[in-house]
């Protein structure tokens, strides 16, 4: 094993990578709390998904600042260097994960108006996937594990079945009864930022599989 | 022509090199490329001065010292019996760490080299020269109104490319640079390091350094020595982004041991 004469730098590194990992915490709370307030009709919590969305906001700022500064004063190289630029993407993914929460939070709200519709159980389903997706890639980014990252973002493939699934539900019911319309079209909407929230995990696992190997490129998603 | 620039200027084929009996380099091949900049790093001791200054054969000036192997010096083999040392030493040029310009005149610093060699037949063709030397390192416009000054009353950088000027002035092939900027500030080490950008469009350079970000920010290729060892061989970039080998990656992130 090798031993750093880099502590200064190793330190800073290792609270970057917690910001990091306190960013995943709060991106996968916000998924399964949009998720109950969907199911539930949660109203207030949606709203308070919709307010802390701007906390996520913060902290991927702030751990990108912590990498311009790792960067700008400690010149990081090889593993380093893309380890950096792994976070930098990282974070940015995490956050469109939280703006797509705050969206099904959004349509929750929007259809408070609407009376109830028995919610598909595939939806929910959805965002299990998503977070669990989601939690292994922060695991596999702590192990530098690349075989690990493409079995992750493989379980994208699921998530699409589900979608597609889903969506040829409402546009059945949607040509049967156009009152309900409105209804199948918002939750249309939330499986559909499922679905973006998966992608972004393959991203996070592209990226997991840059900063191992330094391979550049992008898996199916 | 266009076949000259890809071939090496250098070719160094299984080079061993001992300090009498203890083994300084061992088995080292490289090509170096012409009008590139290569670089060479590792920690102290690791053997990069030692394989800088075979390539134009000062370690000779060190008793006891030995070399197998070849270095190809456009494919003449440079250690061969018949090989004329002032000639090799003009075709390949060396700065070192600390400027050291002879305690005369800045003119007659850049003036040495050309009427040892002969290369001016008139004053005015001297003159040429060292106006076009002390351009090519970025120096002329600092002091062509004080050309017969002591060159001693130049600053630390000044010196530095002078010392370059004077190298220019024989018209080098390649220019080995050991540490050509360690003993300097940042502006001037800037200096220094903007002069090797526009120097590799004429000259193949290789250049000794301990910084690391000297050697990704100046070089086309950087090579890692490690106990006397070639460890790897690399395009800069691929070195300082993904390098191939576990030392590699532990010395560029600054984690030996």
């Amino acid at each position: 094993m090798t031993s750093s004469l880099r502590l200064t730098f190793d330190r800073e590194f290792e609270e970057t990578r917690q910001y990091l990992y306190q960013l995943a915490v709060m991106v996968s709370a916000a998924i399964d709390q949009s998720l109950k307030a969907l199911v539930e009709r949660d109203l207030k919590l949606a709203e308070e998904i919709i307010a802390n969305d701007g906390e996520i906001n913060k902290l991927r700022f702030k751990v990108e600042e912590a990498c311009l500064a790792l960067i700008a004063t400690q010149q990081p190289a090889a593993s380093d260097l893309r380890e950096i630029i792994a976070i930098i993407h990282l974070v940015v993914e995490m956050e469109r994960m939280g703006d797509y929460a705050a969206g099904i939070a959004k349509t929750t709200i929007m259809m408070s108006e609407e009376p109830l519709l028995k919610t598909f159980k595939k939806i929910p389903r959805m965002g299990e996937i998503s977070r669990e997706m989601l939690a292994d890639s922060v695991e596999a980014f702590k192990q530098h594990n690349a075989d690990w990252a493409r079995e992750i973002a493989a379980r994208d493939n699921e998530i699409d079945d589900l979608y597609q699934s889903i969506f040829h539900k409402l546009i059945k019911i949607m040509a049967k009864e156009p009152e309900m319309i409105t209804r199948c079209t918002y939750l249309m909407w939330c499986a559909h930022n499922l679905e973006r929230i998966a992608d972004r995990v393959t991203n996070i696992a592209e990226q997991i599989i840059f900063m191992t190997t330094g391979d550049m490129g992008e898996l199916p998603g | 022509m266009s076949d000259q620039t890809l071939t090496p200027v250098f070719q160094i084929r299984d080079l061993d090199f001992y300090y009498s009996s203890s083994l300084a380099l061992n088995q080292i091949n490289m090509d170096i490329q012409r009008r590139k900049v290569t670089a060479l790093i590792g920690p102290s001791g690791c053997g990069k001065s030692t394989f800088l200054r075979c390539l134009n054969r000062m370690n000779d000036t060190i008793p006891g010292t030995r070399v197998v192997g070849q270095i190809l010096l456009e494919g003449k083999d440079i250690y061969a019996p018949d090989v004329d040392l002032p000639h090799l030493r003009q075709q390949v040029g060396m700065v070192f760490q600390k400027p050291n310009p002879f305690p005369q005149s800045i003119y007659d610093n850049v003036a040495f080299g050309p009427r040892v060699v002969g290369l001016a037949k008139k004053r005015t063709e001297l003159d040429e020269i060292i106006e076009q030397s002390l351009q090519q390192a970025a120096l002329w416009d600092e002091v062509k109104d004080q050309l017969n000054e002591n060159a001693l009353s130049l600053s630390l950088g000044e010196q530095q490319r002078l010392c370059i000027a004077r190298l220019l002035a024989v018209r080098p092939d390649v220019i080995l640079m050991d540490e050509p900027a360690s003993a300097l500030d940042p502006i001037a080490t800037l200096r220094i390091e903007e002069l090797i950008a526009q120097l590799k469009e004429q000259y193949t350079i290789v250049i000794v350094t301990h910084n690391m970000q000297q050697a990704g920010r100046v070089s086309d290729y950087t090579g890692l020595f490690w106990l006397g060892e070639l460890v790897e061989f690399s395009p800069t970039n691929l070195m300082f982004t993904r390098p191939e080998k576990q030392i590699s990656e532990d010395y560029i992130t600054g984690r030996m041991g």
